[in-house]
């Protein structure tokens, strides 16, 4: 392997781990906050649904972005009235919109655009276009540092960079405001929060609100940055591959960019060789694929490590009376 | 009792639908969508074409999951829909185990050999077009790299991809072919974001033309070549519009005609079981050229093409069908 193909991998990798990435900090909020969610995938795939279609009628794919997020923030929102408001169980809501994102998006885009629930392709404006960074092309010459410059960081689209960010900003937020505080205490003991005088009730819908907002990049990124345009069910399980991340990264943001890093390494290499030869014993592709499900249990069942999960996860929080 | 005068009158117009000797045709679309631009759309097309020349009418249902393929064929055959047409190699086992309930209807399926008194099996020698398209890209590219992505790892894509192999090695021996197949489920025939991937991997790797047999995952692949400014080639209906100037051709396989034939027949009374075999000499596959990509196919491709399609009509030159061996010697 020369470093050019190296470098395509890679390249690959951070094109692949951004949608798992935006998906896993959404994840990460939600289940900071005591709100299991696993309807990450359902989430993504409406968002997906919307900005490929708002961004073809408007021909705009920020108006897009603004319509697939909106999608998705809806969604997260019935997902908080049921399992917050209503005190239903957070998983059996999380299927039901896994299901109701994948039924209404097709009987939508049938209805829309009679293309069997596929949006029209997207041009120009209506997608986001890779960007070339500064000094790019000029730095490409430098030994090393330059062609790793141009090929693997510089030319993606925005939201690959937005995704980086999203990782600084979610660990300042959690870990270094007041609001992340009372967002974590109210996922481990969300009594002491409400003893405190804050409203618990108030803090886990604005955490489902920013898992909405970012599961809402993700589908948008997946519909109009990696793809131009939507077809059915085109979030193929990243949501649930998300989740394994989020559980491999022991709910925290620097290990959910290295589990997203991982995994999209992962899907790189499985795209570029079908069989891998690792001292002469070739490794099927079907592997590869498994391989962060088998990573995940393997964490899980605490060979490596231990994964903890909000104490207070998935159980609606009920006054004393 | 009204209740029961309703069931009884409601039976009483299925018996006679049933009975009645010229039904209208059913046709099952399958998973993929009836506007997958690809195989499904194919069929439909057809069956399209048939209703509008014939004036009449038939009866269609959509899959959305695996599930639901012994349900729907039941279901289709006591409504009464007669020749019922279902698409896809993955009905032959629910239809060898269907079509013995139903001896008074006929069925045929496209893309497989199922057994049958009642069974038409339609096949395509999809390894023949995707010889001819093979050609074309062998004789098209200038790195001489050029690429295949698959959906579903199935036999039945491997005859695609060892056909287009071979056409590419005929043309321009020292070629190299890199081949990968999107996955080994059906949400491989859906999952354009993986092909975008892999065609932006097959590219980096110096390929400049990219074949898909991947159903609505091509979509991704066309797309990925359109962006990058490479040639793709399309599968199963015209795809030449979808990116004008950028998919050099479509391996066409008649779907359409095949699902329109089994229409006519049926509903005239001519309905034969048994396989059909549509191939080269009977337009059942081959390339598409229109006014999308009449420029990039030279003069020269057309005369070398044409003369590979003759001899292979003729039986002087014999395709590799992986499917009668599960083998490809050029691979």
């Amino acid at each position: 392997m020369d470093l050019n193909t190296i470098l395509q991998i890679l390249d690959s990798t951070l094109r692949l781990a951004t949608p798992l990435l935006f998906a896993c900090l959404a994840g990460l909020f939600s289940e900071r906050a005591g709100v299991f969610d696993i309807g990450l995938e359902g989430k993504m795939l409406a968002a997906a649904f919307m900005a490929a279609s708002v961004a073809y009628f408007s021909g705009s794919v920020w108006i897009g972005l603004l319509g697939g997020v909106a999608a998705s923030m809806t969604l997260a929102l019935v997902h908080g009235v049921a399992s917050i408001t209503f005190r239903g169980n957070q998983l059996i809501s999380g299927v039901a919109i896994n299901f109701l994102a994948a039924g209404i998006t097709v009987v939508v885009g049938k209805d829309w655009f009679e293309m069997g629930g596929r949006t029209p392709a997207l041009e120009g404006p209506a997608r986001f276009q890779d960007i070339v960074l500064p000094f790019a092309g000029t730095l490409r010459d430098v030994p090393l540092i330059g062609p790793i410059y141009f090929e693997v960081i510089s030319g993606h689209t925005i939201l690959v960079y937005v995704g980086l960010l999203a990782v600084l900003v979610t660990w300042w937020v959690l870990f270094r405001t007041r609001f992340g505080l009372r967002l974590r205490a109210v996922g481990e003991n969300p009594e002491s929060v409400d003893t405190a005088g804050v409203s618990v009730v108030g803090l886990r819908y604005t955490a489902v609100l920013i898992c909405g907002f970012l599961c809402g990049l993700a589908g948008v990124f997946l519909s109009t940055g990696l793809t131009a345009g939507f077809t059915n069910n085109m979030s193929a399980g990243r949501g649930f591959i998300a989740l394994a991340a989020l559980i491999f990264a022991k709910w925290r943001p620097a290990y959910a960019l290295m589990a997203c890093l991982l995994f999209g390494l992962l899907g790189a290499l499985e795209n570029r060789f079908q069989n891998i030869d690792v001292f002469g014993i070739p490794i099927p592709t079907q592997f590869m694929q498994a391989l962060p499900y088998i990573l995940t249990v393997v964490i899980l069942a605490g060979f490596v490590g231990k994964a903890v999960p909000p104490r207070a996860g998935g159980e609606p929080y009920v006054k004393e009376r | 009792m009204t209740l029961m005068q309703k069931f009884l009158s409601a039976g009483a117009a299925l018996a006679m639908s049933a009975t009645a000797a010229l039904a209208e045709p059913g046709l099952i679309i399958d998973l993929g969508g009836k506007f997958d631009k690809s195989f499904n759309e194919s069929a439909f097309n057809g069956a399209t074409r048939w209703v509008e020349e014939t004036g009449g009418t038939y009866v269609e249902t959509e899959l959305q999951s695996e599930a639901q393929r012994e349900q729907n064929m039941r279901k289709m055959a006591e409504r009464g829909a007669n020749p019922v047409v279902v698409l896809g190699f993955a009905n032959a086992s629910t239809l060898e185990k269907v079509a013995p309930d139903y001896p008074d209807t006929n069925f045929a399926i496209v893309d497989m050999v199922v057994m049958g008194p009642n069974v038409k099996s339609i096949v395509f020698s999809e390894h023949e077009g995707s010889y001819l398209v093979g050609m074309i890209a062998g004789m098209a590219t200038k790195t001489g790299t050029v690429g295949f992505i698959g959906g579903m790892d199935v036999p039945l894509i491997r005859k695609f991809a060892c056909g287009y192999v071979q056409g590419v090695k005929a043309a321009n021996p020292d070629a190299t072919v890199i081949q990968n197949m999107t996955g080994t489920t059906p949400s491989a025939w859906n999952d354009p974001v993986k092909g975008g991937e892999l065609t932006k991997a097959q590219i980096s790797q110096g390929a400049d033309i990219v074949y898909a047999a991947a159903g609505g995952t091509g979509v991704g692949v066309l797309q990925a070549a359109a962006d990058a400014g490479v040639f793709s080639i399309g599968v199963d209906s015209n795809q030449n519009h979808m990116h004008p100037g950028s998919v050099l051709t479509s391996m066409l396989k008649r779907v359409d005609n095949a699902v329109y034939d089994t229409f006519k027949a049926g509903t005239e009374g001519m309905f034969e079981p048994g396989i059909q075999v549509l191939d080269l000499s009977t337009d059942g596959v081959g390339y598409a050229v229109d006014e999308n990509n009449a420029a990039l196919i030279t003069d020269d491709m057309t005369a070398a093409v044409e003369a590979a399609k003759a001899k292979i009509i003729a039986g002087e030159v014999t395709v590799h069908d992986y499917t009668s061996d599960d083998s490809c010697p050029v691979m």
